[in-house]
């Protein structure tokens, strides 16, 4: 393919490459003042990225590092969306702590840039260095309540355990390439298939144990609920929904790829995660009294079913995976936002016991909370219990009845906390009059839990087939 | 005796286990993760190296410019964040990152 059409597939990569250099110039020369005009490029350029993913070709270009297929695009397309509504949710919430800085907005289309990379990776080089391109900025955006001292120390627990990660990934990326010859996806299978190497078995494992890290999934979870207790929300919200969807799918992409062949072998690992994910998250999330923690812990276990439908190694399993990922995002932006809603006297509330009788205070706050934690705790006939029916009903159909079953006690046993968050807001004793809270903040709750129930079964007819097709041509098969 | 893929191969696992190791029992001082962070960085560089020679493939002396850079930018960023936790706790011992617990 000549250059002019691989440029083309990389479209949305380059608008917003080109865009946010020359808005990062722009803010340095009219400094903080200059902050919502920059918030609002960003914004515009994320946008149109999207509008460039959601209808962009298919190809495979620049030597078989960049792969522009269905599946791609599809996830682009959402997280592009993700990172502009946090542009939007980050203005109110840093206004309200007069740190409205303009650098936020550029790092959260840096990190969009990185995280495209990652769904588009063809080769082991472009998923180390769109790995590292989001994660960079990542650290940042975890550090940048600088005054504050809950604040720097999750900017450097994300970072010391994150280079570990990445660290791990690397030597793995070594040993991969030493033993298969190459790079590239297409030419480690066809090395995988002609003879089998234990040293590329080795190199899986910590290729996979540095993803784990990316999404969060046990073992690996240690810096999950520091980072998100510590870190400012509106970068939370981003945590949890935009970058875990794009490791999650490169993860799809390198195991249904590069190592399609070894299914026996990463199945067994990636079952052992996804199993340990939703216990730790289950029991852990049981004691927690920090709000955010508590969501933490049920992002680990929310991540351990996707491992459960990527274990299945099947169309179908990553079929499951784009659906539940996406249904999970919205939920999350909600309860993040929701979050950044609450606060008194001038206080975020952040301690389970402080939404005591939130329904007498603020109801319409209170519906969106509920609605959206029954979503995320799965309660038919919310839009988080679709997304487990599909990663359930690729477990089964892969065979994997007994961890079915591990993950349906889980989420009984997770359900706890939830009910308990309901239970609080509901029936227990008020505490006092609410700030004003920021307009953006409020009305994306509203609107994600009117998402949950119950745009998402209208939306779904319309999802499921679009998810569909993107996985027809995954791997441009 | 002549020095054959394998030895770079065993020298750099060394090193990567050693600054693995410099992460989890170094108790005093965050300066030292970010010292065992560049040495795992460059343990796997000499992997790639060697393998590139040893397979007559350039890719992997590509990556290995593409790590050196990465590792330049994390140092800096790492420095950074260190920068605002001395800041905020005016000490930099590792026992002292412990906030938030649970």
């Amino acid at each position: 393919m000549d250059l002019t059409s691989a440029l083309h597939l990389a479209l949305p990569e380059l608008i917003l490459a080109v865009s946010v250099l020359g808005i990062l110039v722009y803010g340095a020369l009219r400094g903080d003042k200059a902050a919502g005009s920059v918030a609002a490029l960003c914004g515009a350029a994320l946008i149109a990225a999207a509008f460039a993913a959601a209808f962009n070709g298919h190809g495979k270009v620049f030597n078989g590092s960049f792969i522009a297929d269905g599946v791609a695009n599809f996830a682009k397309t959402f997280i592009y969306i993700a990172s502009a509504l946090v542009v939007v949710l980050a203005r109110g919430y840093f206004e309200r702590q007069n740190n409205n800085r303009f650098e936020f907005p550029i790092l959260v289309t840096l990190s969009a840039i990185g995280m495209s990379m990652m769904v588009s990776a063809g080769d082991l080089i472009a998923l180390y260095i769109g790995l590292e391109l989001n994660s960079l900025a990542a650290y940042v955006m975890a550090a940048f309540r600088r005054d504050d001292a809950k604040g720097s120390e999750a900017g450097l627990k994300y970072f010391v355990l994150g280079s570990l990660s990445s660290g791990l990934l690397l030597y793995g990326i070594s040993l991969v390439y030493g033993f298969a010859g190459s790079m590239n996806f297409d030419a480690i299978a066809a090395s995988a298939q002609a003879n089998m190497q234990v040293g590329l078995i080795f190199g899986l494992v910590f290729v996979i144990a540095g993803l784990a890290f990316k999404v969060s999934a046990a073992p690996f979870h240690m810096w999950t609920p520091d980072v998100y207790e510590g870190a400012p929300t509106p970068v939370v919200a981003l945590f949890a929904g935009a970058p875990k969807f794009a490791a999650l799918v490169l993860l799809a992409r390198v195991l249904n790829d590069a190592f399609a062949g070894l299914h026996d072998q990463w199945a067994q690992v990636l079952l052992a995660i996804a199993t340990l994910s939703f216990l730790i998250g289950g029991l852990g999330g049981l004691m927690q009294k920090d709000f955010k923690r508590l969501l933490a812990y049920s992002s680990i276990a929310n991540m351990g079913y996707a491992m459960l439908a990527l274990a299945a190694g099947t169309d179908k399993g990553v079929m499951a995976l784009l659906l539940f990922s996406v249904l999970y995002m919205v939920d999350t932006l909600g309860l993040f936002s929701a979050q950044i809603a609450l606060s008194r006297k001038g206080i975020a509330v952040s301690k389970i016991d402080d939404l005591s009788g939130l329904s007498k205070v603020d109801m319409k706050l209170t519906i969106a909370i509920t609605v959206l934690a029954l979503s995320v705790l799965g309660m038919p006939p919310f839009s988080g219990f679709w997304g487990k029916f599909f990663v359930f009903g690729a477990a089964l159909e892969a065979g994997y009845w007994g961890f079915a079953v591990a993950g349906l006690v889980a989420s009984v046993i997770a359900a706890f906390y939830y009910l308990r968050i309901i239970k609080v807001m509901w029936f227990d004793g008020d505490k006092g009059e609410l700030d004003k809270a920021p307009f953006e903040a409020k009305w994306i709750a509203y609107a994600a839990a009117a998402f949950a129930f119950p745009i998402a079964a209208f939306a779904l007819s319309g999802l499921y087939p679009l998810a569909e097709t993107a996985v027809k041509s995954f791997g441009l098969n | 005796m002549t020095i054959g893929l394998e030895h770079y191969l065993i020298v750099s696992a060394i090193l990567f286990t050693i600054g693995v190791f410099g992460i989890f029992m170094n108790r005093r001082n965050i300066i030292i993760i970010l010292m065992s962070i560049e040495l795992i960085l460059l343990a796997v560089n000499i992997n790639f190296v060697a393998f590139s020679t040893h397979l007559h493939n350039v890719q992997g002396q590509v990556m290995a410019m593409f790590v050196l850079t990465v590792a330049a930018a994390e140092a800096a960023v790492g420095l950074a964040i260190l920068v605002t936790f001395f800041r905020n706790r005016g000490d930099i011992e590792v026992d002292d990152a412990s906030m938030m617990k649970g």
